[in-house]
């Protein structure tokens, strides 16, 4: 999952807690998965080198990434 | 060539008379009209012969040269071919662009125009009218780019793609995005820099198109072509650093600005430095002044992230405690209450117990004992309630409140009574 959808999810797991209508066990679970969401978004913001690649096209028109040397 | 023979040989010996030479002189004019085309009659050329061989010799008097003058009576032949003259007050001269060198100019020019030309004087043997090919032109006051870009800026807004309604958000955290740009350029240097600063984690993929010159246009159209095939983009940036003009020139073209608006991921576009606004820069779904800031618009920064996730790590924490302080406090009410009915059950049953005890207490012998009765057992224990159970001299013990009394039965005298 991206950094974006782990947000929107957490988004919509805090609705829900806000929402009367969510029955206390599914509140309790949804609360489980936002730590978990907020633990692993955390964690992917952690790791992060950027890369950096090169989109070219073969002789037979096929797309392939590879690579960029920025020293080249 | 001259001829060598006795002739000349015996002519240094034997000078000829002046009727002699002269006489020689006409015979050798006569030879020559016959062997210099044009000297003579009957040597007349071609009108052709005579139009080419001016086309050589104007051709070869004259290096590529700059000339101004005002544009009269343009006309943009079917072939496809613009035919003009150039003219000042005094003189006029045809001129002729051919259509392959027309990718050079921006625009044709307008009758009035002022303009310099960059060509080759020649003649057009065919009419044998003295002709300009012009390779290059420039209009006073930009006026050739002005023209161009009115053109398509007209042109692309008839078609609406100038329209706020257009543009699209962009994602707020992409994973990957695309870079069409030169792959060499100071622009890409500037976003890969922005991005491994702002928000590591980030894909950035080059996508390599000239970003100026005569395949330029054609290279940017490709290149965001590619970004569409491949799919993989959720952010397209197309950028390049500052130059002149002329070398941002492809980012006005039509076919560029026309294939930023057809794609279908979202686009920043950022060309050259903070004043050059091109139609690209209008099309796109957002304009970054320089490819640094497309970079830094492109992207939340780490920082922010993470405030965000602070946000939301405190509204989740809130949120349940919130959500829980109903059950909470019930339960709560349900401790205290439980604690309270077993407290009232526990003095209920003390007093019951206080009560029966008191009860007991009345009962017991001991008590009675107390108010200073005593009570009689024989030596095996009995109780001896009755005068029957006596015997004459036989011993017995009397429980007192406070002790034992050893005692011997010396009579018995039963009671008469009803009771007896």
């Amino acid at each position: 999952m991206t950094i974006e959808q782990r947000l929107a999810r957490l988004e919509a797991i805090v609705a829900a807690l806000e929402n009367e209508q969510t029955d206390l066990s599914s509140a309790l679970t949804l609360f489980e998965e936002g730590v978990v969401c907020l633990r692993e978004a955390a964690g992917s913001l952690a790791e992060a080198e950027t890369r950096v690649k090169r989109l070219t096209e073969l002789a037979d028109g096929a797309l392939v990434v590879e690579e960029f040397d920025e020293h080249e | 060539m001259r001829r060598r023979g006795p002739a000349s040989t015996t002519s240094q010996h034997d000078e000829p008379s002046f009727f002699e030479s002269s006489l020689h002189a006409e015979s050798l004019l006569e030879d020559a009209g016959d062997i210099f085309p044009g000297a003579s009659p009957r040597s007349a050329i071609a009108v052709s012969t005579l139009t080419e061989t001016a086309k050589d010799v104007v051709e070869g008097a004259f290096m590529p040269i700059w000339v101004r003058g005002e544009v009269t009576d343009f006309k943009a032949h079917r072939n496809g071919h613009w035919y003009f003259g150039l003219r000042d007050l005094s003189s006029q001269l045809r001129c002729v662009v051919w259509s392959r060198d027309q990718s050079s100019m921006p625009a044709a020019p307008d009758d009035g125009m002022q303009v310099t030309a960059l060509g080759q004087l020649g003649v057009y043997a065919a009419r044998g009218e003295m002709q300009f090919t012009i390779r290059r032109m420039e209009a006073e006051g930009d006026g050739l780019w002005r023209k161009a870009l009115d053109a398509t800026r007209a042109r692309l807004d008839a078609d609406g793609l100038f329209a706020p309604a257009r543009k699209r958000a962009l994602p707020r955290h992409p994973r990957c995005i695309a870079v069409v740009t030169s792959g060499s350029g100071a622009a890409l240097r500037d976003v890969i820099a922005v991005l491994r600063r702002r928000a590591p984690g980030i894909e950035l993929v080059v996508v390599h198109a000239a970003v100026q010159g005569e395949s330029a246009p054609r290279e940017l159209c490709r290149a965001l072509e590619r970004v569409s095939r491949w799919g993989g983009a959720e952010l397209v940036i197309i950028a390049r650093g500052g130059g002149s003009r002329e070398d941002l020139w492809a980012f006005n073209h039509e076919r560029v600005a026309r294939a930023v608006a057809a794609c279908p991921v979202p686009t920043i576009s950022a060309v050259g430095h903070e004043v050059d606004i091109t139609l690209c820069d209008l099309v796109a779904d957002l304009r970054a002044p320089t490819p640094s800031a497309a970079a830094e618009a492109a992207v939340t920064s780490r920082v922010e992230i993470q405030l965000a996730l602070q946000t939301l790590q405190r509204k989740l924490i809130h949120a349940i405690d919130e959500r829980l302080y109903v059950p909470k406090a019930r339960a709560a009410n349900a401790a205290h209450s439980l604690a309270a009915a077993t407290t009232d059950h526990l003095r209920s049953r003390r007093e019951h117990i206080r009560a029966v005890s008191g009860r007991l207490h009345a009962l017991s012998p001991l008590a009675t004992l107390a108010r200073g009765y005593a009570v009689a057992r024989g030596a095996d224990g009995r109780t001896l309630g009755s005068v029957s159970d006596f015997a004459r001299d036989a011993s017995f013990t009397l429980r007192l409140r406070d002790g034992d009394v050893d005692a011997v039965a010396r009579a018995m005298r039963p009671q008469s009574g009803p009771d007896a």
